[in-house]
């Protein structure tokens, strides 16, 4: 294919350390979007064909190197955008960067919200679309529905935050907390945790799981010798278990308990299959696709529509033209909101035995996102709207 | 008495998931004073063999015995921890005793190299290249026991590690084939399923026994017993106490001090590897499974008073046991009608990561009062 020119975008995820593990399958689906957007005729801005390369830099699962390596992007490359981050700690430590350059980053994972930049775009679940969800449905549909609930987190910003928003969602609903405790990062004996739960739940119950990634093992494996099975009426519903998890942690102490997501690999759609079976075909047979990687590879899409649209690679005038781009993604219609979020369909799963999810329940249409969380006194009340200069990123509705 | 029980259990089933994560390190740091920053990547190996091992157990031949990988698991990651353990004795530390703090920093080095190299080496050629490193280093000297010395050395020893590299490729490829799960580097954590026996729960009434921690118990005593009756009860024991003692005087008496050295460091890195399918059976098997370990041996072994078996086992029963009763709030069960001041302290302190504070700050107490630990050793490291 002929191309009058091209246009390079910086890529900055951990392609080593500990987050390397998750954090290069986003790298490897973005490259997989560029690939399919310069098959089929690039970007046209002004009359142009622009050729879609990259120039990808290692964040290291290291924060201060998530910002430096934005700052290189941004003043050497002179990239118009970047894809990155995954925890919310390499974002934090990026943010200042962007907002200080007046440039781009696009950031694809499910959060705990409470922020609204005007120089980033989030495209993954507000807790609005993933939590808040997850929790009505273990209350009102799930087999435990009705019992008390148990909260069980890695201790860092995203569980605790999650569960204050958990907890008063509860108390609005007339659900029971009856229990949480948080698991410090890096240790894995949850034995004390399990006693805890046994105690607090001596009937069942529903567990609201938002552990990280190597702490999950422990915890399922455990769960189960220790009798705490959905046979038992001990269903856990966790918000960072996706197809790849399940891979690693094993279905066979994962089956019958719940996940809530925007995107599950089981969603039985032609553009679901398509986006799946590509993967496939580029990266090995055997491999998974899962929320986060979906978010990512719109991501991609959204930047090129924003672009075309705003016919003009400039930062701010793609800014104002991405508000409003909607765009048939893998898990259905989705549409950019002038709070700079996206908004998502949401689905809850069930694991299986082979280690995907049954979805249980969709809802009605895409669900508008949320940057500032209705349920958590400091932000009560609040809105972000970057399309009005008036409102901007916090203001009284 | 219910609660009593499983509160007793429960703190023995964490304590002995520490203690033996640190039976290696008691004896490479207790007995030899090196501080061994990479023991908790030998771990790692050890956990890895597991998963290795679990794999060529499910392919169909084998399938039947699946149940029973867990002992042949046991076996082959002492030997591969061991082995490695060798390696590193062999070329880093023997030229670093005495210097602890260089020991320190080396064995920390060799610790990230494990790590990468575990995230980079696919895990069947990490398998080739560990079978060719073990026929070609057993090749020699197995030959020259078996027909005698041979005229040419060198011809004896190109000869075997050509063999042990043919074997290593091939059996690399033929894994690689058959096994595609392993074909791929290892950066993603993978998963060590336990067979059904070892998965479930024992009942007794109301009260469910996790069997993967029973067994975990009971590897655990198994190994301080045989640790035990090598130290004290073996000729090599013998010697490697004496060389503990007084190396100068050893020395003398003829024992060759260097072959003791590395047997006693493999054997505390085999030990490791022991761990590492112990807590596979825990938790997730990833590069970084050793540095969840790492801290706890330390505390464990520093506790226990350094060189001493026994504190070791105090230690760790001691920490387990108070991990669960601060932990799993069990003092507002034992002492319901507890004052209301008292309460509130106790149930701000009831969560796991406020227990690992406090329990870190009874450690810095005892060692106040103690500072060699509960049961002091005089070893090479007290001498110096």
């Amino acid at each position: 294919m002929e191309f009058d020119d091209t246009v390079a975008v910086g890529i900055l995820h951990s392609l080593s350390g500990t987050m390397a593990i998750s954090e290069s399958t986003l790298s490897e689906v973005e490259k997989m979007a560029i690939g399919e957007i310069n098959a089929s005729g690039g970007v046209t801005v002004d009359g142009k064909t622009y050729e879609v390369t990259w120039i990808e830099e290692d964040g290291a699962s290291d924060w201060p190197t998530f910002a430096e390596k934005a700052k290189k992007l941004i003043d050497q490359d002179q990239v118009p955008v970047v894809f990155g981050g995954w925890t919310s700690a390499s974002r934090k430590a990026m943010l200042p960067v962007f907002e200080a350059k007046d440039a781009f980053l696009y950031y694809p994972i499910q959060y705990e919200g409470q922020e609204c930049s005007r120089n980033i775009f989030y495209t993954g679940a507000t807790p609005n679309q993933q939590a808040e969800p997850a929790v009505e449905f273990m209350f009102k549909e799930s087999p435990v529905a009705g019992k008390p609930f148990f909260l069980v987190g890695s201790d860092y910003v995203f569980p605790r935050t999650s569960n204050t928003i958990t907890k008063a969602q509860l108390a609005s609903l007339g659900g029971q907390v009856v229990g949480e405790d948080y698991l410090p990062l890096g240790n894995t004996e949850v034995a004390p945790i399990i006693a805890k739960i046994k105690k607090a739940l001596p009937d069942g119950g529903a567990i609201i799981n938002t552990l990280n990634g190597d702490q999950n093992v422990a915890f399922f494996k455990q769960m189960q010798s220790a009798g705490l099975t959905p046979d038992n009426d001990y269903y856990v519903m966790s918000f960072s278990i996706a197809e790849v998890e399940i891979d690693t942690i094993g279905p066979e102490y994962l089956a019958d308990h719940f996940a809530a997501w925007n995107f599950f690999q089981a969603i039985d759609t032609p553009a679901s299959q398509k986006f799946t079976e590509s993967f496939k075909a580029m990266y090995g047979e055997d491999r998974v696709t899962n929320d986060p990687m979906e978010s990512a590879y719109n991501m991609v899409y959204l930047w090129k529509a924003g672009v075309e649209k705003a016919n003009s690679f400039d930062d701010n005038l793609v800014r104002e033209a991405l508000i409003g781009v909607t765009f048939d993604a893998p898990q259905g219609p989705i549409e950019v909101m002038p709070n700079h979020h996206i908004s998502q369909t949401v689905r809850i799963g069930q694991v299986t035995p082979d280690g995907q999810f049954a979805i249980l329940s969709t809802s009605d249409g895409p669900i508008s996102p949320q940057a500032w969380n209705q349920f958590e006194p400091s932000s009560k009340g609040y809105a972000c709207d970057w399309s009005d200069p008036d409102k901007g990123e916090k203001y009284l509705l | 008495m219910t609660l009593f029980f499983e509160s007793l259990f429960n703190g023995v089933a964490i304590g002995s998931v520490l203690l033996i994560a640190a039976l290696g390190l008691a004896i490479v740091f207790g007995l030899m004073g090196v501080i061994n920053l990479a023991h908790g990547e030998l771990m790692m190996l050890g956990a890895y063999t597991t998963y290795v091992v679990q794999s060529i157990f499910k392919l169909p031949p084998l399938e039947p015995l699946f149940g029973a990988y867990i002992f042949v698991a046991v076996v082959v990651a002492f030997l591969v921890s061991g082995l490695v353990g060798l390696l590193l004795e062999r070329s880093v530390i023997r030229r670093l005793y005495g210097r602890p703090l260089e020991t320190l920093l080396a064995t920390w080095g060799v610790s990230l190299i494990l790590q990468q190299f575990v995230r980079t080496v696919p895990l069947a050629w990490s398998t080739g290249l560990w079978l060719a490193a073990l026929l070609g280093l057993a090749g020699p000297p197995v030959v020259n026991r078996l027909w005698g010395p041979r005229q040419r050395p060198w011809l004896l020893r190109l000869g075997s590690w050509a063999v042990a590299m043919a074997v290593g490729v091939v059996s690399a490829a033929w894994i690689r084939g058959t096994l595609p799960k392993l074909a791929r580097a290892s950066a993603r954590n993978v998963d060590v399923t336990a067979p059904r026996w070892l998965r479930g729960g024992l009942d007794l009434g109301d009260w469910t026994l996790p069997i993967p921690r029973l067994v975990i118990i009971g590897l655990t005593i198994l190994a301080v017993l045989a640790v035990y009756w090598f130290l004290n009860r073996s000729l090599w024991g013998l010697r490697i106490r004496a060389v503990t003692q007084n190396r100068a005087m050893g020395d003398c008496l003829g024992i060759p001090t260097q072959a003791v050295d590395a047997l006693t460091f493999a054997m505390g890195s085999g030990l490791a590897g022991v761990a590492g399918v112990a807590v596979s059976l825990l938790g997730s098997v990833g590069p970084n499974v050793g540095g969840d370990y790492i801290v706890g041996c330390f505390m464990v072994v520093v506790l226990g008073g350094v060189g001493s078996l026994w504190g070791a086992v105090v230690a760790a029963a001691g920490i387990g046991v108070l991990t669960d009763v601060i932990g799993a709030g069990r003092l507002l069960e034992i002492w319901p009608r507890m004052p209301a001041w008292l309460q509130g302290g106790v149930e701000f302190f009831a969560t796991t990561s406020m227990a690992r504070v406090l329990i870190f700050a009874l450690i810095v107490v005892v060692l106040q009062v103690r500072p060699a630990g509960l049961f002091p050793q005089r070893g090479r490291m007290a001498e110096t």
